[in-house]
């Protein structure tokens, strides 16, 4: 288990009062927040600042964590000592809920569930017939699957309740298929797969929130794709008929003569299938071979001396 | 049902945001909330039902998302709601104008 700095994670210092945490805590959730940031790590680092402030924004949890003593560095291997909490009260400081499953090992071995006033907030359990709750989870798939509406098995983790009233994890797995045209962001509704109901109540639904394994090639906007196609300078300069691999199949795309770097052939419709399906978008990239024998180097200097060419003339240089 | 039966069922799901249609109770359940504060997300334009009265109202599945957006910004940046049908309404700019630029650019 490692340590975390969770002044560092905040941006503040150790002495730092109850009010400037609160500050920094809106500051950097706003900076962060997975529904509105653009930032590419937004979701790993509003769960770290979560944790974060769930400790420091309560002063009995942050004076037993400042115990630990200030010679930590973050990453260092940790255990808790063993006394490190002892006779220290707790008042069971609210937990935002939420998010707590999602935080470390190391927050869970100071706060988490066997520790006094640690305890994570539970629903109580109706007693009447009722219909079981509604899940959510994530799903990485294949661009392929959005185009194509094959299946695929899905793995979901869940935490139930045991008779003991401790939590256990529950592996299951279930195949989908993934309807054609399906996008970034967009949810697959599962009709009674969700929390099993009470008494003789009906399950909830299951929602899975697609996201797309990221690819080499592929990367996608809305439901328009985009290829980054290497091509070589001739090829763009005199055009040319080069096979692409798109993920509907291969094309035969043509290029242009006198294409420029970075110019996007656009095949219509061939983006994410839907009703008004998406565009895909080969965007050229020149790539240069290299003048690494005499041969290269003779034909680099032909084509130097083929053309008047003054690069950078726009400029003025 | 024996574990093989499981292993080749293959569930059909639907996708939310463009086939599914929700009443006021079921969306008040897949998103956890009571009725009066989902009416109170339609009041402040967070969803927008179809409809004359709370019992007829229906939502289009793309409203479950703006719910559970709303519930998530509240929570974390303390927004209230007024703000939260705000920062809804620019996001869905944001992503317009940049599927505009992404058009222009090509």
């Amino acid at each position: 288990m490692r340590y975390k700095d969770y002044y560092a994670v905040m941006g503040v210092e150790r002495d730092a009062p109850q009010d400037e945490i609160k500050r920094a805590y809106r500051k950097l959730a706003r900076k962060y927040h997975p529904d509105v940031s653009s930032e590419p790590d937004a979701e790993t680092r509003f769960k770290e600042l979560g944790e974060a402030y769930e400790v420091l924004k309560d002063p009995e949890k942050r004076t037993a964590y400042d115990r630990l003593g200030a010679d930590w560095k973050a990453g260092q291997d940790f255990r808790p000592p063993p006394d490190w909490n002892e006779g220290f009260e707790f008042h069971g400081g609210e937990f935002t809920g939420a998010a707590s499953e999602d935080f470390s090992d190391f927050f869970d071995s100071l706060f988490g569930r066997d520790i006094p006033g640690g305890g994570f907030k539970r629903s109580a359990r109706p007693s009447f017939h009722a219909r079981g709750e509604d899940t959510y989870a994530k799903i990485l798939i294949d661009l392929e699957d959005a185009y194509s509406g094959r299946s695929r098995a899905v793995k979901l983790e869940h935490t139930e309740i045991g008779s003991d009233g401790r939590p256990s994890v529950k592996k299951r797995t279930l195949n989908v298929r993934i309807p054609k045209g399906v996008r970034q962001g967009q949810h697959i509704r599962l009709a009674a797969q969700g929390s099993p109901g009470f008494g003789e109540g009906e399950p909830g639904d299951l929602y899975l929130e697609v996201e797309f394994r990221p690819h080499r090639y592929y990367r996608v906007e809305g439901k328009d794709v985009f290829i980054d196609l290497p091509v070589a300078p001739w090829e763009a300069a005199l055009g040319a008929t080069v096979k692409v691999t798109t993920p509907s199949g291969k094309v035969d795309l043509r290029i242009p003569p006198n294409s420029a770097n970075g110019r996007k052939l656009r095949l219509k419709d061939r983006g994410i299938p839907a009703k008004q399906p998406g565009d895909l978008f080969v965007v050229l990239n020149i790539a240069l071979p290299k003048a690494d024998n005499e041969a290269a180097k003779a034909a680099y200097a032909e084509f130097g001396r083929a053309f008047e060419f003054e690069p950078r003339a726009d400029i003025g240089m | 049902m024996t574990s093989r039966e499981t292993k080749t069922t293959i569930l059909t799901g639907t996708i939310l945001e463009e086939e599914v249609v929700l009443s006021l109770g079921e969306l008040c359940r897949a998103s956890r909330l009571s009725a009066e504060r989902v009416i109170e997300f339609a009041e402040e334009g967070v969803v927008e039902p179809i409809g004359g009265s709370p019992e007829s109202w229906r939502f289009r599945g793309v409203n479950l998302r703006r719910i559970r957006c709303a519930q998530r910004l509240e929570e974390d940046l303390g927004v209230n709601t007024a703000g939260v049908a705000l920062i809804l309404d620019l996001l869905d700019e944001v992503e317009q104008l940049r599927a505009r630029l992404g058009r222009i650019e090509s």
